[in-house]
């Protein structure tokens, strides 16, 4: 009896659709959340998070509304988030139907949102993304998918966000993000040694010996991809049929 | 024949009361001490702290109603808070009481292993009962909490070890309870909300 590794397929939307960026072309359409939702859940993911990548007000009522759809489709967990500044935002996106809310700009201008998430909504329903780039010696959070640095030392803030009241590091090497060249299995074992809570693998997941790696050298809970599950290329089920094979302890549905 | 889900004022209570109509159960939404005098059957879902949970069914007046469905034999089931909350206490909310239908209080998980105790986990079955009915020995469930009843004070049907063996599934005469989440535990979690709906029809 152990506690399985989860994969976690990550979805993000603009105008109720799954997008991807692509480098010089903007965003290519991935298809429909709820239909991509249902596929997952029959494919044995363990939980789907789904951020919200739409800059307006408008897009952000459609993402409530596509969260409506997407929780009708599932019995596993849904994480969702992206833009969240308020407790109310927070809310909302609960009310729609996620189990969990993640937080990310906000919370390192404003760190008392994760208190008052989790004093509302329990740590379990909070959880803190991080977005780390490697700087000499050190890691450091950045800010807006990326662009901005912090200066803030990103082992100190999974610290700070925990004992504020984060159920889960959704933890995000942006120089691995996108390369296809494995997870950061140096930072994510650095930062799952520094909290007690679950961590989250992200950024970079091509092969399924990256996965292998993220659990074994990285020490991650669970590990999450994009693009290399929407394509079809690689199958949830295959993938953990891979790991189980070596000893990895993963949910195969049957 | 209806089921009623309690309502505290927070939780997220639809995907319960999906589940349980999908599997062709009617529901109704317990927000009103008269909603649980006519239940044939409660589900009592809860996340988040104990003590806004209990205060949320003190504030509705529902602690009575539920102890008088209790006492009368009505089937009750307990989800993740749920289940904590039918306790006498809660190291989570020290000097707040709970239901106490079930004697012994929770405990926080230890400080050697992760905690919360999020992701999907198996089950040691201590006694056949109903809940587990057809469902696989290495099934797995989907777990969310920091806090947990020890099994060995609980009447435990199913134990779940992180960093103790806690109860993970509790049935004693018409008080059942689980610590997982079934309405989030893919084909396994649904079988559970068979077992209760089949056993209280």
């Amino acid at each position: 009896m152990t506690l399985a590794r989860r994969i976690i397929p990550c979805l993000d939307v603009d105008a109720g659709r799954v997008v991807k960026g692509v480098e010089f072309e903007g965003l290519r359409d991935m298809g429909d959340p709820a239909e991509l939702a249902a596929r997952y859940n029959r494919e044995g993911a363990d939980e789907l998070v789904f951020l919200d990548i739409s800059a307006t007000h408008q897009g952000r009522e459609t993402f409530l509304e596509t969260i409506r759809r997407v929780a009708r489709e599932l019995n596993i967990p849904l994480t969702a988030g992206g833009g969240i500044r308020s407790m109310e935002q927070g809310r909302a996106v609960l009310r729609a139907g996620a189990d969990k809310v993640t937080v990310n700009t906000a919370a390192i201008k404003r760190p008392e949102l994760i208190s008052e998430l989790a004093q509302q909504f329990g740590a379990q329903a909070v959880v803190l993304s991080i977005d780390v780039k490697r700087n000499g010696a050190g890691w450091e959070a950045y800010t807006r998918g990326g662009r901005d640095a912090t200066g803030i030392d990103a082992e100190k803030w999974a610290r700070e966000a925990v004992s504020r009241g984060a159920g889960e590091i959704l933890l995000t090497s942006i120089d691995r993000d996108g390369t296809c060249t494995g997870f950061d299995c140096e930072l994510t074992s650095t930062i799952a040694a520094a909290v007690s809570v679950p961590v989250i693998a992200s950024g970079g997941a091509s092969t399924f010996d990256d996965f292998r790696d993220v659990f074994e050298k990285g020490r991650a809970d669970a590990a999450l991809a994009a693009s290399i599950f929407h394509q079809e290329t690689r199958s949830i089920a295959a993938l953990k049929q891979y790991l189980k094979e070596r000893h990895i302890p993963v949910r195969l549905s049957k | 024949m209806r089921i009623s889900i309690v309502d505290y004022g927070a939780g997220n209570l639809p995907s319960v009361e999906r589940a349980l109509n999908k599997l062709g159960a009617e529901t109704q939404l317990a927000t009103e001490a008269g909603h649980i005098s006519s239940a044939k059957a409660i589900v009592l879902p809860g996340v988040g702290h104990f003590s806004a949970f209990v205060n949320g069914l003190r504030e509705r007046n529902l602690v009575a109603p539920l102890r008088a469905a209790f006492d009368a034999g009505v089937p009750i089931l307990g989800i993740c808070l749920g289940l904590q909350a039918m306790f006498e206490a809660s190291e989570e909310a020290p000097g707040e009481p709970g239901l106490g239908f079930l004697r012994g209080d929770v405990r926080a998980l230890p400080t050697n292993v992760k905690s919360p105790h999020i992701g999907w986990n198996q089950l040691r079955r201590v006694q056949n009962g109903t809940l587990l009915r057809g469902v696989a020995d290495d099934a797995y469930f989907y777990f969310a909490h920091s806090f947990a009843a020890p099994a060995e004070t609980a009447p435990t049907a199913a134990a779940c070890d992180h960093g103790m063996a806690f109860a993970a599934v509790i049935e004693q005469r018409n008080l059942l309870a689980v610590q997982f989440h079934p309405e989030k535990s893919g084909e396994a979690g649904a079988q559970v909300l068979r077992n209760f709906v089949e056993a209280v029809q």
